[in-house]
C-alpha cells in the first residue's frame, strides 16, 4: 500500500518536473503554478506513504537507504513549498522538482520492504537524531539551489552580457538573503541533531564519540557551515564567497549522507544498498 | 448592416510633431469631438484616439459610405484645417485591415518604442470616452474590447515588452537584479548630466530610499538635491559619504577617474560588503572599470548599458514576429464574429417569412382534412416543420460559410434576392442584438 502510494508520489514529481522544466523555457507562469499545485499534492501523498508505513513498521522509517532517500524528497519539497511561500521563488523548483523525483525513483530500484529494525536502532532517539538532520540537510539543499543561481546570475552581471538567466532568476539580494536564512534555519538544526545523535551514542555504543566516518564528516560539514555563519556575522562574507560556501556545505552533506553509506564501513553503516 | 469599419488618421510615421499637435484632442474638448462626430453623415460609432504620437478616428461608417471622407472633415473642421491639408498626413484602414491596424496599435506593434506599455492605457482611455459619450455602438464595442483581449495575449505570451530599452530603464532593470526592490537602497548622484538625472528619477520612482547629490561646485549639488528632495554632499567628502549608497551615478567632466579600484574596494570593506552598483555616464570615464572584479561591485559604462539595450531589442524584434501571429488570429476570429453579425438579420428574416408561409399553410391543410385526430395533426405539422428545415439548409449554410471568393454582403444579398425578403431597413432593431451569438465560429 505504501509502496504504491510512493511510486504514485514518483509520479507525480515526475509531472512536476516536466511542468517546471516547461516554465523555465517558456517562462509561461501556469507552468510554474500547476507544477508547484503538483508538489504540493506529492508531498501530501509521500506524507501519508510515510504515516502508512510508519503504522505498518511501528518505527520511524528513516533506517535504510531507501527509507533516507524518499524521506530526503519529502523533506526537500516540505522546505521548498514553505520557501516558495514566502519568497514566490517559482525558478527553485526546477531544481527542487527534479531532485525530489530522482530520490523517490529509489522506491522503484531498491528493496523496500519493511525490516525487522536492527536493535541499535530501536529507541525514541531515532525520531528525533534523524528527522532534525534530515530537515536540517532539506534547508541546506535549497541553499545549494540558490547558490548555484546566484553563481550564474553573478556571472552574467559582471559579464554584462545578459542572456536566458537573466531573465529567469531572482535579483541577487533574494538569492543571497535565502542563503542567510537557510543558514540560520540549517544550522541549529544540524547542530541539535549531532548533540542528539551524540547523546544517543552514549546510550547504545556507551560513547558519545567514536570518530565513526559519519561523525566525522558530519563534523566536517558543521565546521563549514559554522565558519560559513561566523564568516557572515562578523566580517560581512556574502554573494559569491557564501553562495560557494554553501555548494561546498552541501556536497559534504551529500558525501557524510551518501558517500559514507556506500564506501566507508562503520557503526553507521544501516543503510546501505542491501538494506 | 454592411456596414465597415473604418480608421483614419495619423501618427509619427505619417506626420511630423507640429501636425500631430495640431490635431490632437485634448481630454475636454473630446465629448464635444465625439458628438460632433457620430452626427456625421453615414457615421454610426465612432472612437477618437489621441496619444501624443498618434491621432486616429475609428467609425462605423454605414451601407454606402466610405467613412474615411467623412472623417476627414471631421477632422478638418474640428481643429480649423482644410479636408485638402490634412490629407497627405492621413492613412486610412478599413475592413480587415482596420481591425488589424487596431490590434497591432493596442498591443503596441506600432509604437515608436516596439512594446511601450502604455498605449494599451491610451486605447482603453478611448474606449472609455466613446463609451461616456454613447458614440460607441455594439460593433465598435466589441471590436475593442477584442483589441484588450489581442493585446493581453500579446503581453503575456510573448516578451515584447519585456525588457528596458532605455539608458535609464536598463539602468533600473539592473539595479533590481542586483539590489533585489530598491526599498533599502540608496542612489548618489555625482556631477550632473540629464541622463544621469533621468536615470536617478527612474530609480527613485522605482522604489530608491533617498539620494546624496555632490557636484564641484557646492551650490549646484545644492539646488540639484533640492530638485530630489535629497541630501547634497559637498565634492571633497565624496569618499567619506560613498559608503552610504548603494547605486552610484556618475557624469562629471573629470578628465581621469574620479574613483579607482582600490577606493572602492577600501569603501567596500567599509560596507561590509553590500553590493554597489556603479553606473558611469561620463567620457571619459569616471569609474575605475578594473572594480568590477571586486566582488559584490558592478561597474557598468554608458557603452555597457548600450550593449544591453541592444540585446533588449533585438529580443523584441523577434518576440514581434510571435506577436504579429497572435494579433492575425485574434483579427480573424473578430472577422468572423464581424460576418456572423452581418448576416444573422437575413437568417432571421428567412426563417420568420417561412414560418409564416409554413404555418398558413399547415392551417388550410389541417382545415381540409376537417376533424383530423391528433396523431394526423401531428404528421402534418412534422412534415411541414421537416421540409422547411431541410429546404432553409442550405440557403443558412451558405450565409454562414467562411468563404473567400464571396464577401459576406455579396452572399446576403444573393439570398435576399433570391428568397425574395424585405429590404433590411424595414426590419425591427432587436433582430441583430437577439441572433448575436448564433453564428459564432
Amino acid at each position: 500500500m505504501q509502496i504504491a502510494l510512493l511510486k504514485a508520489t514518483a509520479l507525480i514529481y515526475l509531472v512536476g518536473t516536466v511542468l517546471y522544466l516547461y516554465f523555465i523555457l517558456s517562462l509561461n507562469e501556469r507552468g510554474a503554478r500547476l507544477g508547484r499545485m503538483f508538489l504540493a499534492i506529492g508531498a501530501v501523498l509521500h506524507g501519508a506513504a510515510f504515516v502508512a508505513r510508519y503504522v505498518a513498521a511501528g518505527y520511524t522509517p528513516i533506517t535504510s537507504l531507501f527509507e533516507s532517500l524518499s524521506f530526503s524528497a519529502f523533506a526537500i519539497v516540505c522546505v521548498f513549498l514553505a520557501f516558495e511561500l514566502r519568497y514566490n521563488l517559482r525558478v527553485l523548483g526546477a531544481f527542487v522538482a527534479p531532485l525530489a523525483f530522482l530520490f523517490s525513483l529509489s522506491t522503484v530500484f531498491l528493496p523496500a520492504e519493511v525490516r525487522t529494525l536492527p536493535p541499535a536502532l530501536d529507541s525514541n532517539w531515532l525520531p528525533v537524531h534523524v528527522l532534525l538532520l534530515f530537515f536540517g540537510n532539506a534547508v541546506f539543499a535549497v541553499a545549494f539551489a540558490a547558490g548555484i543561481m546566484y553563481l550564474l546570475m553573478e556571472r552574467e552581471l559582471k559579464r554584462k552580457r545578459m542572456g536566458a538567466v537573466f531573465k529567469r532568476l531572482p535579483s541577487l539580494d533574494v538569492l543571497d538573503g535565502i542563503n542567510y536564512r537557510c543558514l540560520q534555519i540549517g544550522f541549529p538544526l544540524l547542530t541539535l541533531g549531532i548533540i542528539t545523535g551524540s547523546i544517543w551514542a552514549e546510550f547504545a555504543w556507551g560513547s558519545y564519540w567514536s570518530w565513526d566516518p559519519k561523525e566525522v564528516w558530519s563534523l566536517i560539514t558543521w565546521f563549514l557551515y559554522a565558519a560559513l555563519l561566523h564568516g557572515r556575522m562578523t566580517v560581512g562574507w556574502r554573494g559569491r564567497k557564501a553562495a560557494i560556501l554553501a555548494i561546498v556545505g552541501f556536497c559534504a552533506i551529500l558525501f557524510t549522507f551518501l558517500g559514507v553509506n556506500l564506501l566507508l564501513p562503520g557503526l553507521h553503516t544501516y543503510s546501505n544498498l542491501s538494506g | 448592416m454592411t456596414s465597415r469599419i473604418v480608421i483614419t488618421g495619423l501618427n509619427h510615421r505619417s506626420a511630423p510633431v507640429e501636425v500631430r499637435e495640431r490635431l490632437a484632442f485634448p481630454a475636454d474638448t473630446i465629448g464635444h469631438a465625439l458628438r460632433a462626430l457620430v452626427e456625421s453623415d453615414g457615421i454610426s460609432e465612432g472612437v477618437i484616439l489621441s496619444t501624443c504620437n498618434r491621432v486616429e478616428v475609428c467609425v462605423l461608417a454605414e451601407e454606402g459610405y466610405r467613412g474615411d471622407e467623412a472623417v476627414r472633415r471631421f477632422l478638418a473642421s474640428f481643429h480649423g484645417m482644410t479636408p485638402a491639408e490634412l490629407q497627405p498626413y492621413l492613412y486610412h484602414r478599413s475592413g480587415d485591415e482596420a481591425v488589424r491596424h487596431l490590434f497591432r496599435v493596442a498591443s503596441s506593434l506600432d509604437s515608436m518604442v516596439l512594446g511601450e506599455p502604455q498605449i494599451l492605457g491610451q486605447v482603453k482611455d478611448a474606449y472609455g470616452y466613446a463609451a461616456e459619450f454613447k458614440a460607441i455602438g455594439p460593433i465598435l464595442d466589441k471590436f475593442f474590447t477584442k483589441a484588450f483581449s489581442a493585446a493581453k495575449r500579446v503581453r503575456t505570451e510573448t516578451r515584447v515588452a519585456n525588457s528596458a530599452v532605455s539608458v535609464s530603464y536598463a539602468a533600473v532593470e539592473l539595479a533590481k537584479k542586483i539590489m533585489g526592490d530598491l526599498s533599502d537602497n540608496t542612489v548618489m548622484l555625482i556631477g550632473a548630466g540629464e541622463m544621469c538625472e533621468l536615470a536617478a528619477r527612474h530609480l527613485l520612482n522605482a522604489g530608491a530610499r533617498g539620494i546624496l547629490v555632490t557636484n564641484r561646485t557646492f551650490e549646484r549639488a545644492v539646488r540639484l538635491a533640492e530638485e530630489f528632495d535629497g541630501t547634497p554632499v559637498r565634492f571633497e567628502e565624496l569618499t567619506t559619504h560613498l559608503k552610504r549608497a548603494d547605486i552610484v551615478l556618475s557624469s562629471t567632466g573629470s578628465p581621469r577617474f574620479i574613483l579607482k579600484r582600490d577606493d572602492i574596494a577600501d569603501v567596500l570593506r567599509v560596507r561590509k560588503n553590500r553590493p554597489m552598483f556603479f553606473i558611469d555616464m561620463a567620457v571619459p570615464r569616471d569609474i575605475d572599470p578594473d572594480a568590477n572584479q571586486i566582488d559584490n561591485v558592478y561597474v557598468y559604462d554608458i557603452d555597457d548599458l548600450n550593449n544591453v539595450i541592444e540585446t533588449n531589442l533585438e529580443e523584441r524584434q523577434r518576440e514581434a514576429a510571435k506577436a504579429e501571429e497572435i494579433v492575425a488570429a485574434e483579427a480573424d476570429s473578430f472577422r468572423k464574429w464581424l460576418e456572423a453579425q452581418q448576416v444573422t438579420p437575413t437568417i432571421v428574416s428567412l426563417r420568420r417569412k417561412y414560418e409564416e408561409i409554413k404555418a398558413a399553410e399547415v392551417g388550410k391543410a389541417l382545415a381540409a382534412l376537417g376533424e383530423a385526430d391528433p396523431k394526423t395533426r401531428q404528421v402534418v405539422e412534422s412534415l411541414a416543420s421537416s421540409l422547411l428545415n431541410k429546404v432553409l439548409h442550405s440557403p443558412i449554410a451558405s450565409l454562414k460559410r467562411d468563404c473567400e471568393e464571396h464577401s459576406p454582403a455579396q452572399r446576403i444579398a444573393v439570398v435576399r434576392e433570391v428568397f425574395d425578403l424585405p429590404e433590411e431597413g424595414e426590419e425591427e432593431e432587436g433582430d441583430a442584438a437577439q441572433g448575436g451569438d448564433d453564428g459564432r465560429a
